[in-house]
């Protein structure tokens, strides 16, 4: 053996020492194994580890997935459009005015546990997410409900005087304080999901930990271990099991893209869906494949600006920065994912409303502006900075503004990353010149982008007040007539994004997944990015005979 | 006492030289390692290149460009990253930044280390107990909530000063400032339990014995007997600093709490490189370009050192 | 009697070591449910504080959070609400473990024949490989050798599973993308302890004696050449033990490493001094037993 030093001994004995530590370092793995379980009907990348799955905690997109799969509310969501089907209830009746519904409960519910499922589950989980102890962060979608704010706020103590009540075991029926064309989807979404009273009551927070748990919607929880996997089962209790794809499925958290990627590529999961599992750096030839689908998507990526700080409080200065942004560049060079370049919050395609168009791209327009607020040719303009919470993308993107501010205003704007939390509290403490930001809707209606900038939303965070827009926007949803609705929310949304420029839009998000066609079926493009598990299912092999 | 290393010449050297100054002799004995020459000559053309090719270069490391994820070529030959950015010049400005960040965490760790792992070690018992704990006190507490409340909580202050006093300029090195004093404070602790350990054993060895017993001051014996008999662990120890610190900055970037784009370290290219390799497409070059200039670095840092521990020993040279 | 010293000396240390952690995350900015989405009004984000008594002064919350300790219950998770930091810590840890072990056995494994073999043949061509491999390791992060192992063994050849955990087939690729690293820094302090001891007077004498070079440096060499490389192996143990950030998010695994971090940036207070206290907990002991290792491998280290 030339590569030993001396070769005249033996193997010396600190070397068999080693080689037995090396020995050990291939065997220990075998010791610290799980035995695999068999393997799901279905695997699915589902993005962040679920904070939870309780329906009144949740707050994210994969934690909902995994909700709804678990949980049904009156209404749920249709697979092919993401709109409102019967769920829970078979039908319902609205009164005249808009403000009243009814709705008949299926007779034949019954928990995955064997009891009943009765109207008085249905108030009880509705009125346990307004219980001011329970501080659900979503409690403001319910917030439609008559006294649902005041009792969710401790004005009210008694829960009867909200307006949602169970005449006899099969009815439920809701006050509204306005027409709200939205509040069928309302009731298909996370905070109106029907959960098991005494479950919650005996266990407390640690009700999700109880097996079997009493679930209401399709799937039941077998297993749940943090960063490892969600294993679900078909339940054959679920009004409509028959039509469920799956007999189990397996939902595997994640945020890192490429081995999400590779997962799929090595067919160890079937369905890629989330847009954070999705390579951004690929997705230009991503998009070629016939497995990869992408839609829009109702999210809206946006600009604030800190109405509170000079320069910012001229409306010129804003105008002037929003109007160099070239949009068609951003999505083209940056994000390339299919998004739309949008002056507009709004998403196109929410039904009944056209949004208006914001500001426009018009670099000489803008430098006369910035002109006019006296900084000719960007002279005198102090340094402002730009933040973002540090991802590449966002990144990019802010490195491709800052770029054209300079080409075309010659301003120097200054980026500034942060780290998740901290860009949080410094957007909501004003404390910033510029910031990225992005809003998902919760439901298919403009109201979701709209009513967050009238001035006493916890979400505005950009210090605009406008008393015309709070009154633009009480009109329109006190209106009972969807022109007249549209006409205001469109004069609001015009005052937000051009006559005011408090925020300026960028484009509209796009949705994506990866499945292969042949391999699975059920999952459809819609605006909600809403792809209910229950009628995911495995292309099944064609008949041999 | 079995053990009496550490203090007696072992090999001849192969040249006296009577008339030659110490530092001549190691100079002559280090130019007579060919590789430790050769490296230094590498590293001082690279550190030409990084310092000096700013100014000669007309490519900016923040132009965006159309020509998107390009391979290298004449007109980029480093190729360009995903906003069409000149890699080479994004490596060189880079390495600057990295270079700053190593030398930093190095120069902490060699300076704090060594001194805190000496003393303790030296004077043992109840002192090496409580300076011991601290550290471990120190490296058991996360350093990345300790970055974040540093950079958070001071920089807003610090800017405002800055600011005000000199200049708006000033205000844009706060934060690297503060990511040097992060580094630093916990790039120390590993240097400092690894000097205290050789300490612990070297401190009763019979020629330390001895020159106590000859009246020697514990500075004295500390500076002129101990420390040098562990210069090669300290040397070596550091060169494996350099580059832990270099990539710790860029995952603090990563985190948002290294230096701000668009300003780019080595360790952060790398870093952006890396989320390129995946099965469909690799761009090959924005990883291999940075993460190879930071091997060839490293590489020549620590023939070097190998060299100059070689030449500056005081039992002379060792041939295996 | 002085580990004992040491053992006694523990809880305190890790009692004033939770009160810093402790301290030190709440001055953070940010808090535990600062989100993208606020809800409709604040009094739900003051009822949501008051339910995990953040609204209390610092030092009630400390207090509370002692009076769990003492009976082994570190509090809920602020970010998985419907876990607690024990039942976090039950899951990952024997994960991370695991993992940290086997890289623990694969760093020292390579590392220290390497780091011998570049020693004891200083000068030799072959000892450029080596030393060459040894700053790969410590130059070229994780980062990249993780994807480049699972594009070719996973991807390209097939013989081991790009990401996940479920096999032992699944350790592998983690496990020497984990102690690639680890084992270039073994390496390097290896060398150096051997050549430290090479030249000395003993070593001489005992070739001198007619043992072979081999069993020269084995017997009277190694024990005192492989000190640095013990000092370094207890904060290592504790480090590879907690997991790693890097390695559990590029395949997907379910380790202690990523609740570190998460933890820290999701401002989750009970689970990151959780987490710190565990982590404190195996890094003194470790640490403990490297000093005991010193003194039984070189007689002449004396604590007293």
């Amino acid at each position: 053996m030339w590569f030993l030093p001396n070769a005249s001994g033996n193997l010396p004995g600190a070397f068999r020492v080693l080689l037995a530590a090396c020995l050990t370092a291939l065997l220990l793995p075998a010791l610290g194994c799980r035995p695999a379980a068999p393997r799901a009907d279905l695997t699915i990348a589902n993005g962040a580890e679920p904070e939870s799955l309780d329906p009144a905690m949740l707050t994210g997109q994969p934690d909902g997935r995994v909700a709804f799969a678990m949980f049904e509310g009156l209404t749920r969501f249709n697979a092919v459009t993401g709109a409102a089907e019967p769920g829970l209830a078979c039908a319902w009746d609205i009164s005249s005015n808009l403000l009243t519904y009814t709705f008949h409960l299926r007779t034949n519910l019954v928990w995955s546990t064997g009891e009943p499922l009765r109207a008085d589950d249905v108030v009880y989980s509705w009125i346990r997410i307004l219980t001011p102890e329970v501080a659900s962060d979503y409690s403001g979608n319910l917030y439609y409900i008559r006294n649902a704010e005041a009792f969710n706020l401790g004005k009210i103590k008694d829960p009867a005087q909200v307006g949602v009540h169970a005449p006899d075991p099969f009815t439920v029926v809701v006050e509204l304080t306005n027409p709200t064309p939205f509040f069928l989807e309302l009731c298909a979404f996370h905070p109106q999901l029907v959960v098991q009273r005494q479950v919650v009551e005996k266990y407390g927070d640690r009700w999700l930990k109880v097996r079997p748990l009493p679930v209401s919607g399709a799937f039941e929880l077998v297993e749940w271990r943090l960063e490892d996997r969600i294993r679900l089962r078909r339940n054959p209790r679920y009004w409509d099991a028959a039509n469920t794809g799956a007999e189990t499925v397996d939902i595997l958290p994640g945020n890192n893209a490429t081995a999400a990627l590779n997962l799929f590529l090595t067919k160890q999961v079937d369905i890629i869906w989330d847009k954070n599992l999705i390579p951004s750096d690929l997705i230009d030839v991503l998009r070629l494949r016939p497995d990869f689908h992408f839609f829009d998507f109702l999210a809206s990526y946006f600009i604030r600006h800190n109405v509170t700080r000079k320069p910012l409080n001229d409306v010129r200065v804003r105008q002037a920065l929003s109007m160099v942004i070239d949009r068609q560049r951003l999505v083209t060079r940056v994000t390339k994912g299919g998004e739309s370049p949008s002056s507009h919050i709004t998403p196109i395609g929410i039904p009944n409303y056209t949004p208006p168009e914001g500001t426009p791209y018009d670099p000489p327009g803008a430098r006369k502006l910035l002109a006019e607020a006296g900084f000719p040719n960007g002279s005198g303009f102090p340094r402002i900075s730009y933040l973002f919470n540090s991802t590449r993308e966002h990144e990019r993107i802010g490195v491709e503004m800052q770029a054209m501010w300079k080409q075309e205003l010659n301003i120097d704007v200054e980026l500034r990353s942060m780290e998740w939390k901290t860009y949080l509290r410094a957007q909501s403490d004003l404390d910033y010149d510029l910031s990225r930001s992005a809003w998902v809707g919760d439901y298919t209606d403009p109201n979701t982008f709209l009513d967050m900038f009238m001035s006493d939303n916890p979400n505005n965070r950009c210090g605009w007040r406008n008393p015309e827009y709070d009154a633009l926007m009480r009109k329109a949803n006190g209106s009972a007539d969807s022109a007249v609705r549209e006409r205001l929310l469109q004069q609001a949304e015009t005052l937000l994004i051009k006559t005011d420029n408090a925020i300026t839009p960028l484009f509209i998000m796009a949705g994506f997944n990866m499945f292969d066609t042949n391999n699975v079926e059920g999952i459809y493009n819609n605006l909600r990015d809403m792809h209910p598990l229950r009628t995911v299912r495995k292309v099944r092999p064609p008949r041999k005979d | 006492m079995p053990y009496t290393h550490g203090s007696i010449r072992v090999c001849v050297m192969s040249k006296p030289a009577e008339h030659q100054s110490p530092g001549a002799r190691a100079w002559s004995r280090f130019r007579a390692n060919r590789p430790a020459y050769a490296c230094l000559w590498v590293l001082v053309i690279l550190l030409g290149v990084i310092l000096l090719l700013p100014f000669i270069s007309s490519q900016s490391p923040t132009r965006l460009t159309d020509s998107l994820s390009q391979g290298p070529s004449s007109s980029h030959w480093f190729g360009t990253d995903t906003l069409g950015r000149d890699l080479l010049s994004r490596v060189v400005y880079g390495s600057r930044i990295s270079l700053l960040v190593g030398m930093v965490g190095a120069g902490v760790s060699l300076v704090i280390g060594v001194l805190w792992g000496a003393i303790a070690g030296y004077l043992g018992g109840k002192w090496d107990n409580v300076m011991m704990r601290v550290v471990d006190v120190l490296y058991s507490l996360p350093s990345i909530v300790f970055v974040i409340v540093l950079i958070t909580t001071l920089e807003g202050m610090a800017k405002e000063f800055l600011t005000k006093t000199i200049s708006p300029d000033a205000a844009g090195l706060v934060r690297m400032l503060f990511l040097f004093v992060g580094l630093g404070a916990v790039s120390w602790l590993t240097m400092a339990r690894i000097v205290r350990g050789e300490v612990l054993a070297l401190r009763s060895r019979s020629f330390v014995e001895a020159s106590r017993l000859l009246g020697a001051g514990h500075a004295r014996i500390l500076f002129h007997h101990i420390l040098p008999n562990i210069a090669g662990v300290v040397v070596v120890y550091l060169m494996l600093t350099i580059p832990a610190v270099i990539l710790y900055e860029s995952f603090l970037s990563y985190l948002g709490l290294g230096i701000q784009p668009p300003q780019a370290s080595l360790g952060s290219l790398i870093a952006e490189g890396a989320s390129q390799i995946n099965p469909i497409r690799i761009y090959w070059w924005m990883v291999l370009f940075p993460a190879s200039l930071l091997v060839v670095l490293l590489l020549a840092l620590n023939f070097i050192g190998d060299g100059l521990r070689d030449a500056l020993d005081p039992r002379g040279s060792r041939e295996g | 009697m002085y580990f004992v010293k040491r053992l006694i000396a523990l809880p305190p240390l890790l009692l004033l070591i939770s009160l810093l952690a402790f301290m030190l995350v709440r001055v953070a900015p940010g808090g535990p449910f600062d989100r993208e989405r606020k809800p409709a009004t604040p009094e739900i984000e003051r009822a949501l504080r008051a339910k995990y008594h953040l609204d209390e002064s610092v030092w009630k919350q400390y207090l509370r959070y002692l009076g769990g300790l003492v009976q082994g219950d570190l509090g809920p998770s602020l970010k998985q609400r419907n876990h607690s930091v024990n039942d976090i810590i039950a899951q990952a840890l024997p994960v991370s473990a695991t993992l940290g072990l086997a890289s623990f056995c694969f760093a020292v494994g390579v590392g220290v024949p390497l780091g011998f073999y570049t020693a004891v043949r200083r000068g030799h061509w072959t000892e450029m490989i080596g030393t060459f491999y040894t700053l790969l390791a410590v130059c070229v992060p994780a980062l990249v050798v993780g994807p480049l192992l699972v594009i070719v063994f996973a991807v390209k050849l097939g013989w081991f599973p790009v990401a996940l955990w479920t096999s032992p087939l699944h350790m592998v690729l983690p496990v020497i993308t984990l102690g690639f690293y680890f084992s270039g820094k073994i390496a390097r302090l290896m060398r150096e302890g051997m050549l430290n001891v090479l030249p000395a007077e003993f070593m001489v004498t005992a070739r001198a004696k007619g043992l072979s070079d081999f069993k020269a440096w084995w017997r009277h060499g190694f024990r005192l050449a492989i000190l640095p490389v013990v000092s370094y192996a207890g904060p290592m143990l504790a480090d590879l033990l907690t997991g790693s950030f890097v390695v559990e998010a590029l395949f997907q695994i379910p380790g202690i490493g990523s609740f570190i971090v998460n933890s820290a940036l999701n401002r989750d207070y009970p689970l990151i001094t959780g987490l710190v206290l565990l982590y404190a907990f195996l890094l003194i002991v470790l640490n403990l037993i490297v000093d005991a290792l010193y003194a039984w491998l070189d007689p002449r280290v004396r604590y007293e």
